[in-house]
């Protein structure tokens, strides 16, 4: 009896959103007349900062201050039509919904500001600050606020954009299978090292060391999180959740949330993470998404490291103190 | 059975409130008295989320009777929560991106407060055990860990600049 050792690797590739049936995402902005934006969507924010990822979309694009952004959820009777955040999709999707509609509310923007500056639009920049400048004249310049002001209340215009992204629909040959079912895809790979009691069966996770490609980041520290969060959420899976220990037999179930079973923050490993950036050609500045691919590859990692520790290749999840005593026993 | 007035220190507030028996501090922070910050999650005492400190001490109000925090003071994260700004603990959390969904985030800096006000300079160990009875799904605990550590940090040196004064 003795605590082994052992280390394992999975990778993963990971497709960006659907697409069989379109997966379409819409977006609306407009401009309050204190010179904010407000962008409408129904993509709903999870806590994995689609709101943050979204106004700093927003923000670059219009060119204005990102806490001059609000992000509206508001709701599916409401607001725009959204497929949805799930898939990993809402940052790509959305946001590029987002950038065309922001792309359309600029126009206007630029439209009035060269009005009030008496100026092309053409030769008008805006600094990302909150004013609408001539090129190379500095000094002639608008702030936003003031180009919202009289936009409302001297051109009776609404500066306000459109932004819908679909992928058309792929149908699949019937007689290869082929087609084309995601925009871009983010790639994966995790280290697992676990340590293997052989009188218990209890597995520990000891590291998690993965290093993600996932495009362009809009916001490394949101990104960190979601690979944090999802390599836990990972090693949950693999080694203790379950809502039916024993399926087909419902015996021992957990009748409620007190006695289903999940890791704690004793349970938590070294997780350390790089990250790459090789910007996909068609997410709103590079982006692909990152979300649920974080959860993936720490399982097959950890099942492989537990066979690397003690020779047992256990293919049920989770992976249980039972089931490993049972395979050890069976090995002999 | 009859219901009853309980008395008790709410926010640094004395507080009445008419409960009928076995009515959870929990329905009446939330739904007595709309102090929503308290969550509501498993309702089992199983997860940590509706966490409150009694007499300084973080307690389920899932599980607590009302009639129990008779003549006791109570504090929520609204009671934590300065005029202005945030708490150095709240601070920590938003800068340490300890919070995603934010449905634990409550528990969670109650929890980091009762261990600060006894153990201000914590170890890594001595956060883990004080939130071993709070569950978060989205953070894997690691920046809910280093925030309350940031905090202890704050919250020595501004502790010492008071000194200093």
């Amino acid at each position: 009896m003795a605590k082994k050792r052992g280390t394992g690797m999975a990778a993963v590739n990971y497709p960006t959103g659907m697409n069989l049936g379109g997966d379409p995402s819409q977006a609306l902005i407009h401009a309050t007349t204190t010179g904010n934006f407000v962008i409408s969507l129904s993509s709903t924010d999870l806590g994995q900062g689609l709101k943050t990822v979204i106004a700093q979309i927003g923000a670059e694009t219009l060119g204005v201050p990102f806490d001059t952004v609000l992000v509206d959820t508001a709701d599916t009777d409401t607001g725009p039509h959204c497929m949805g955040t799930f898939a990993s999709r809402a940052t790509h999707r959305v946001g590029n919904a987002v950038m065309q509609a922001a792309e359309e509310a600029k126009k206007v923007m630029m439209e009035v500001a060269a009005d009030e500056l008496e100026a092309s639009a053409d030769d008008l920049e805006t600094d990302g600050q909150g004013m609408i400048r001539v090129k190379g004249s500095p000094d002639r310049a608008v702030s936003v606020i003031d180009v919202a002001l009289a936009a409302h209340f001297k051109y009776a215009r609404t500066i306000s954009g459109r932004g819908m992204f679909m992928k058309p629909k792929s149908p699949v040959d019937p007689d290869t299978g082929k087609m084309d079912p995601d925009s871009t895809e983010a790639h994966a790979c995790t280290v697992a090292e676990v340590e293997v009691d052989t009188e218990t069966g209890v597995v520990t996770v000891l590291s998690l060391r993965s290093a993600y490609e996932v495009g362009r980041q809009v916001n490394p520290g949101l990104v960190k999180g979601q690979i944090v969060g999802g390599a836990f959420m990972g090693m949950a899976h693999a080694l203790y959740e379950t809502t039916a220990p024993y399926y087909p037999a419902t015996d021992y179930a957990p009748t409620g949330f007190s006695d289903y079973v999940l890791p704690g923050p004793a349970e938590l490993p070294v997780i350390e993470s790089v990250v790459l950036e090789y910007p996909s050609a068609n997410g709103p500045y590079g982006v692909k998404g990152v979300g649920e691919m974080t959860a993936n590859s720490p399982i097959p990692a950890i099942v492989n490291a537990i066979y690397n520790a003690v020779g047992v290749r256990i293919n049920d999840l989770p992976v249980t103190p039972e089931k490993v005593l049972r395979a050890l026993e069976a090995k002999g | 059975m009859a219901s009853r007035i309980v008395e008790f220190t709410l926010n640094g507030r004395l507080t009445e409130v008419m409960v009928k028996p076995l009515t959870t501090v929990q329905t009446v922070l939330r739904e007595q008295l709309g102090y929503t910050a308290t969550k509501s999650g498993c309702k089992q005492g199983g997860c940590g989320s509706c966490t409150v400190l009694v007499d300084g001490q973080p307690m389920m109000s899932c599980l607590l009777p009302a009639e129990d925090i008779a003549g006791q003071d109570v504090v929520t994260l609204e009671g934590l929560t300065p005029r202005d700004g945030l708490h150095p603990l709240q601070q920590a959390f938003v800068d340490n991106y300890a919070a995603q969904c934010g449905y634990c985030t409550s528990g969670m800096i109650l929890v980091g407060k009762a261990l600060l006000d006894s153990n201000p300079e914590p170890l890594r160990d001595d956060i883990i055990d004080a939130l071993a009875g709070n569950y978060c799904r989205c953070t894997a605990y690691e920046p809910i860990i280093e925030a309350i550590q940031d905090a202890a940090g704050r919250m020595a040196a501004s502790n010492g600049k008071e000194a200093h004064r």
